[in-house]
């Protein structure tokens, strides 16, 4: 009993106070600035970047940092916060940085604050994910981003939910479940698609065993890109939607 | 002969492999006695070419033959009769190409469940039917199990997975890169990025320093280490020992955060790229990777004796979900599900490179139950901590090496290649098999999960239901690694 609680007080706390202000380190390839105005395309093995004008798609964007080692078009800051309310506002184009960026990114939906603003119960649907967003949406509620102390959580049903996060392409397998668990959440609800993949089918956007016809059909109220996601970066895009 | 014997990513003439009939090769393959890593089908026009890759663990060889099956041909005598361990392989083969192992035991399908499936159904007044999933109630992949019990107790499980399946090898022929192996399995990035570059290297006959070597095997440790703390995490969660839950999960967090400083990314994406890496770890950040090692070993060595000191915790981890060393052999589990009942296989130490030659692998007593998994667990994040220190200490010697060199883009045609690199849960193994141009025409993923499912099936009979989730985190499987 005495050693639990001598290495209780040993760990002390080390929850991160100032989730909005935290900054993460140099290297961690974030908000991507364009500093041409032609890049090859060829570079993205995804197809994230286009010409005319240059731009980079952050909703198809790893931040794999291929392009930023192989030309000078483009460099990645380590600013993480890239969540956005609407797809189009994904794609960065060649001048634009990332205050510009992040202060029209979100639009506060005043409905969901009211209702959501002290509670966001999630339902987690991992429809053919890597288990890399998997993993960061868990460590999200680990004792260091600690997203509990605001009210979200993730819940074991669809039925006690108030909005569903979706990571992975969406497998065909997986499409029925996933309209089903959406069916099963109770209004008002919210999508948010987490990753690359769940964006834009990301790395698998041309395998044939995808299906979806999910995005297509249904609202979605916020993208959040990376690959995977940073826990930084899906607990900000919650707390700056709901405008916290 | 019989069999091509050929070495850990060995570049070998297609035209080498021997090609016998059927009946013959399962003759062979019977008596050969030997722990199967591939049995695939590859379409050839109108046939079908069936290739047998088996293991030789203790002299660390690889035997590859193979038959062909004229369309006519549409069944055989299947091999699961005789060896158990096959039984996945065959199903799989079976899927994907209509031809049928006669007297399978169990042939269902693995990923592509179209028609109505009838569980195996007990049936008793007192027998009841737990169905979870394909969505489970945490933040982890899709997959459905079904449990027949008796009250508490699970007399049978049954799980049915393919949920997952996104046609990733048909992908690596059309387009295949690094992003996309370190894709496949997004928990063993770097396991899974190696087996990868080393394949294609192998094909393209590209030589990379050792610096890019040892900074690769010293990502693979840390991704093993980080992994393992984090199970550590979820086990001691799913027994309401929530401290361990807590200590575990920030030390994680310090593991990953130090794979950020080298690559920028927390899982090591983009760090491996075929021709070397692209990230150097000088000798500031070594000091800094070795002093963050020290913090992580101590806690982790703390929190680990004083969770196992807890009879609570004792009493919910020993002899709870057994798999016998006899079953793991006949059933063929791999990787740590082996080890921890006390098969040492291990693909770092069976098939060592010049790395790994000189370092002592010590096997620890295993029982099979989820006590000796947590053991094997912690066994594991301290034999990484040592392995990366002495990396890091060797990769001082070649700090003047070029990170990356260039890899030809062409690959050897009409080649054959085994790549197999021991990931966290086990042995990840690549093969590939190029055309008259050089192109991948077959590419076949094998993770250690697609042996070990099974294990979790076996592990959990006669248990409490409530033990189910401890029994699964202990082996934490993967679904995408298996659904593809």
């Amino acid at each position: 009993m005495l050693d639990t609680l001598k290495l209780r007080i040993y760990q002390g706390k080390q929850y991160i106070k100032d989730i909005k202000n935290a900054t993460v380190k140099e290297k961690f390839r974030g908000f991507p600035i364009i500093e041409s105005d032609t890049i090859d395309e060829t570079i993205c093995p995804l197809g994230a970047i286009s010409n005319n004008p240059a731009a980079v798609d952050m909703g198809k964007c790893t931040f794999c940092g291929c392009c930023a080692r192989n030309t000078k078009a483009v460099k990645f800051t380590n600013f993480y916060k890239l969540a956005s309310t609407s797809r189009e506002k994904l794609i960065i184009t060649e001048g634009m940085n990332e205050k510009d960026f992040y202060k029209s990114a979100i639009e506060v939906n005043k409905e969901i604050k009211k209702i959501f603003g002290h509670s966001l119960k999630l339902r987690q649907v991992s429809a053919g994910g890597c288990n890399g967003c998997e993993m960061e949406l868990n460590a999200c509620s680990n004792v260091n981003f600690d997203m509990g102390r605001f009210g979200i959580d993730f819940m074991a049903s669809p039925r006690h939910a108030d909005g569903l996060v979706i990571t992975g392409p969406i497998s065909e397998n997986m499409a029925f479940a996933l309209e089903d668990c959406y069916k099963s959440t109770p209004d008002p609800k919210i999508v948010i698609l987490t990753g690359a993949c769940a964006i834009s089918g990301g790395i698998f956007q041309n395998s044939q065993k995808l299906n979806r016809e999910f995005i297509s059909k249904h609202k979605i109220d916020l993208y959040i890109p990376g690959c995977p996601v940073h826990p930084l970066t899906f607990i900000n895009a919650l707390l700056d939607y709901l405008g916290i | 002969m019989n069999w091509l014997i050929n070495d850990n990513n060995k570049c070998e003439s297609i035209f080498d492999i021997p090609v016998l009939s059927i009946n013959d090769l399962r003759q062979e393959i019977i008596q050969m006695k030997k722990r199967v890593v591939g049995f695939f089908g590859k379409q050839e026009n109108d046939n079908v070419h069936l290739f047998v890759v088996l293991a030789d663990d203790s002299e660390g060889k690889l035997y590859v033959s193979s038959a062909i099956f004229p369309p006519e041909i549409k069944e055989y005598e299947s091999l699961t009769q005789e060896l158990p361990s096959f039984h996945m392989f065959e199903r799989e083969f079976y899927e994907e190409f209509n031809i049928k192992p006669l007297n399978h035991p169990w042939l269902k399908s693995v990923r592509n469940h179209k028609n109505k499936y009838e569980f195996f159904e007990m049936k008793g007044d007192e027998i009841h039917q737990v169905a979870v999933g394909p969505i489970h109630a945490g933040v982890i992949e899709p997959g459905h199990f079904r449990f027949m019990c008796c009250g508490e107790k699970i007399y049978e499980l049954e799980i049915q997975l393919g949920w997952q399946s996104k046609g990733v090898e048909q992908l690596f022929l059309t387009s295949h890169s690094n992003r996309l192996a370190e894709s496949v399995c997004g928990d063993s990035v770097v396991a899974y990025n190696i087996a990868y570059s080393n394949l294609v290297e192998s094909l393209s006959g590209c030589e990379i320093t050792n610096k890019a070597q040892l900074i690769r095997l010293i990502a693979l440790e840390m991704e093993r280490c980080a992994i393992h703390i984090g199970d550590l995490g979820a086990i001691a969660g799913d027994i309401a020992y929530l401290m361990g839950a807590s200590i575990f999960g920030a030390t994680r967090t310090l593991v990953i955060n130090t794979m950020l400083e080298i690559s920028g990314s927390r899982f090591a994406r983009g760090l491996i790229e075929t021709g070397g890496v692209n990230y150097d770890i000088d000798l500031a950040l070594s000091d800094k990777i070795v002093s963050v090692l020290d913090k992580v070993s101590n806690d982790v060595e703390r929190t680990v004796k004083t969770m196992l000191k807890s009879p609570t915790v004792a009493s919910r981890l020993e002899k709870t979900g057994i798999v016998s060393k006899e079953t793991a052999i006949e059933m063929g589990f791999t990787g740590m599900t082996a080890r921890a009942s006390g098969v040492n296989l291990d693909t770092r130490f069976d098939y060592p490179d010049k790395w790994y030659k000189d370092i002592e692998n010590r096997s620890t007593k295993a029982d099979g139950d989820v006590y000796s998994r947590t053991r094997l667990r912690y066994k594991e994040i301290k034999q990484s901590i040592y392995i990366i220190k002495k990396f890091l200490k060797e990769l001082e010697k070649y700090s003047t090496e070029p990170l990356r060199v260039h890899c030809p883009n062409k690959m050897k045609p009409d080649s054959f290649v085994v790549s197999m690199t021991e990931g966290w849960r086990g042995e990840v193994v690549h093969i590939a098999i190029t055309d008259t141009n050089g192109k991948f025409s077959r590419y076949k993923i094998k993770d250690a999960s697609f042996n070990n499912w099974y294990a979790l099936a076996l592990a959990v009979r006669n248990n409490g239901i409530s033990d189910f989730p401890l029994c699964n985190k202990s082996f934490n499987l993967s679904y995408c690694g298996n659904d593809l």
